[in-house]
């Protein structure tokens, strides 16, 4: 159904931007919650505009410029795509058996995965929160299932703790829990917190750490049965005669501090990291396949814009076909540029001084992720791990066990590592199978029975290697932002920038999209001006 | 030039910021980096400029290389690249010590090219000090 015409009533982002204007953030965020939308999402509903007229040119057919073209199109404008890979999607991709991976430099893999394994290289899960992505998953009919986020039951490994020995979860966050509830009690029983807080709130903390830290009657925090219902048992609760169960031993306080374990505990604080989460079926690329189904034919593949020109006219950008060699140009009104920031740069685009700049002040992190077709789920079978993460401090920072397909036989494709920062660049720079090497030694730290003997194949995507982006996600700085944030976003003649770098929401899909949105409300306004 | 000799090792801490907005692992990295200049390059630089220093193409012109480059030439010019960053290419000061830096340069400088006076951690401080920026994410 169609979502009505917003041209005579304000729509809801233009009503918080008037009351926003008139009493100020504070007065529109009260406005905002009141209607049950503070601190959820920037999406207010798909745009829904008509009367549209004249052609729209979108480069680059990731998510950023599919939903510009999805929306653009349902408004009534001709739209065109041109695209340089031979897929739509971008970014939102998924690696499947028989698959050809070509780095910058020419290493290519050949990837083997069993038929319906997948990798998901880029983004891989998202947050009930992600409004925009979730709408259209909605939309397009793109099915989604539970993405397994936090698993208490997944390990923690740092290389010096433990000596290497990686320990589950729970036993690691609930003795952390034990062993600061204990000393907080004792903090408090000994007055050094009584300038601090009121006998009352000092009786309600020691009640509170009793409980929270499950200590005992001494308020130590210490082994037994009842510790053990949060962190395991030696011997779990049975039947019968032999019933009873035996309590775990807790681990000691240096041990537990050497661990860092709170890092994990906040990471699964954090707002884009908090359940639920979902996956789409079948691989991440399903949503631009939804995008597809709807716009397929307005997108052309392997199209390499080579320049990007504009005048009174409008807008014209000229191509080589990738697979022919045939070259040509495209022309409209308007352009829709989600090109990103690296390869952008390296295009002559006549825009004014002020976006060239933007482009320029934009580099990207090259993050990395590997994976690993297992013989079987032996991760399910002997540890109990359903989905969910294993940390390490290694380069490949964690492994992660797929969410679909649970307690099935044969293979299963594990992410055998998603590393950012310094280890991504380690591992970006070896060869494909020195990466695969790489991360079957530091990911046989968790399962090392297993790991090397069901290990059927691999492969990995270093995104500082990809050809079409040479990056993943967009680095700012407070500063880049002040000078060039609002460059990069405005509308320069024809011409507006979209995508995951055109966004605070760097990193994720939503961001791409929400900056679609914008980009397209700045296309729609200016032709209807026009 | 004096080698750097001093196990001064980056100790990369990356995302544990609970303000941490990208999708990232999670977690502490314990993963270190030479303060030797050709095991930067190894380590680093080659993820992108790649083993042999030649870059290759890409969507774009893609990226460009390190070996033969008469850009080499400009200390100045290749410190702020790696200070500041460059189009695709984000600034490195945030992973590398000025030492770091400092070898690494002198190590392509030298080794991909025909330039054999080294780039200084002083100079590389320097810059730094002019830039002053910090990463948000």
């Amino acid at each position: 159904m169609s979502n009505g015409d917003f041209s005579t009533a304000p729509t809801r982002r233009n009503l918080f931007a008037m009351i926003g204007k008139i009493g100020g953030a504070a007065a529109m965020y009260q406005a905002m919650t009141s209607l049950g939308h503070a601190a959820e999402t920037q999406f207010e509903g798909p745009p829904g505009y008509s009367g549209g007229r004249g052609k729209v040119l979108v480069l680059g057919a990731g998510l950023a410029g599919l939903l510009a073209a999805y929306e653009l199109t349902r408004a009534g404008y001709d739209v065109q795509v041109l695209e340089y890979q031979d897929r739509a999607g971008g970014r939102n991709y998924s690696v499947r058996g028989g698959d050809t991976i070509t780095e910058i430099g020419g290493a290519t893999q050949n990837v083997g995965f069993a038929p319906g394994n997948y990798l998901n290289p880029g983004p891989w899960r998202i947050p009930h929160h992600h409004r925009t992505l979730l709408h259209y998953c909605k939309t397009l009919g793109v099915e989604l299932e539970p993405f397994i986020q936090n698993n208490t039951n997944a390990f923690v490994h740092k290389t010096d703790a433990f000596a290497g020995k990686p320990q589950r979860y729970k036993e690691l966050a609930v003795d952390f829990k034990g062993h600061v509830a204990e000393l907080l009690g004792k903090a408090l029983n000994d007055g050094a917190l009584d300038q601090k807080v009121s006998a009352e709130d000092k009786a309600k903390l020691l009640e509170a750490m009793r409980e929270w830290g499950l200590l005992d009657a001494n308020m130590a925090y210490s082994s037994s049965v009842s510790v053990s219902g949060q962190r395991g048992y030696d011997r779990p609760p049975g039947g019968g005669l032999d019933g009873p169960p035996t309590a775990s031993t807790v681990n000691n306080l240096p041990d537990v501090l050497s661990s860092n374990v709170w890092t994990q505990m906040n990471f699964y604080f954090n707002y884009v990291m908090q359940t639920t989460m979902f996956q789409p079926k079948g691989g991440m690329d399903m949503v631009a396949a939804g995008f597809m189904r709807q716009i397929g034919q307005k997108v052309r593949l392997n199209t390499r814009v080579t320049s990007i020109a504009q005048g009174d006219g409008g807008v014209t950008a000229s191509w080589t076909d990738m697979a022919t060699g045939e070259t040509g140009t495209a022309t409209a009104d308007y352009c829709v540029c989600t090109i990103p920031p690296p390869v952008l740069s390296q295009i002559d685009m006549q825009v004014g001084d002020p976006l060239k700049a933007a482009i320029r002040a934009v580099p990207m992190n090259g993050q990395l992720k590997i994976g690993l077709e297992m013989r079987s789920r032996f991760w399910e079978d002997k540890y109990s791990i359903y989905g969910g993460h294993s940390f390490t401090d290694q380069a490949i920072s964690l492994i992660s066990y797929p969410n679909n397909n649970f307690f099935s036989d044969g293979p299963a494709v594990l992410l055998g590592g998603f590393a950012s920062g310094a280890g991504a660049l380690r591992l970006a720079g070896m060869t494909p199978e020195a990466r695969i090497e790489a991360a079957l030694e530091q990911g046989a730290v968790f399962h090392p029975e297993e790991y090397r003997r069901e290990y059927v194949n691999g492969a990995s995507v270093a995104w500082s290697r990809m050809p079409w982006i040479m990056g993943c996600t967009s680095r700012w700085t407070e500063q880049s932002r002040a000078e060039h944030y609002t460059n990069l976003v405005t509308m320069d003649g024809r011409i507006v920038l979209a995508g995951e770098h055109a966004t605070y929401y760097g990193g994720w899909m939503e961001g791409s999209m929400l900056s679609a949105l914008d980009a397209i409300a700045q296309v729609h306004a200016k032709a209807q001006a026009a | 030039m004096k080698p750097a000799v001093a196990l001064a090792v980056v100790l990369a801490l990356a995302t544990t910021s609970a303000s941490q907005a990208q999708d990232a692992a999670g977690g502490i990295s314990s993963v270190e980096i030479s303060a030797e200049g050709q095991q930067v390059y190894v380590e680093v630089c080659q993820a992108c400029h790649m083993a042999d220093a030649r870059g290759g193409g890409g969507a774009g012109l893609g990226i460009p290389a390190l070996a033969g480059n008469p850009n080499m030439a400009d200390k100045d010019l290749i410190i702020g690249v790696l200070v500041n960053g460059r189009g695709g290419m984000p600034w490195f000061t945030d992973m590398l010590s000025a030492d770091q830096i400092a070898a690494v340069l002198t190590y392509v400088r030298s080794d991909f090219n025909a330039y054999g006076d080294p780039v200084t951690a002083a100079e590389v401080q320097s810059a730094i000090s002019k830039a002053g920026s910090t990463a948000e994410g």
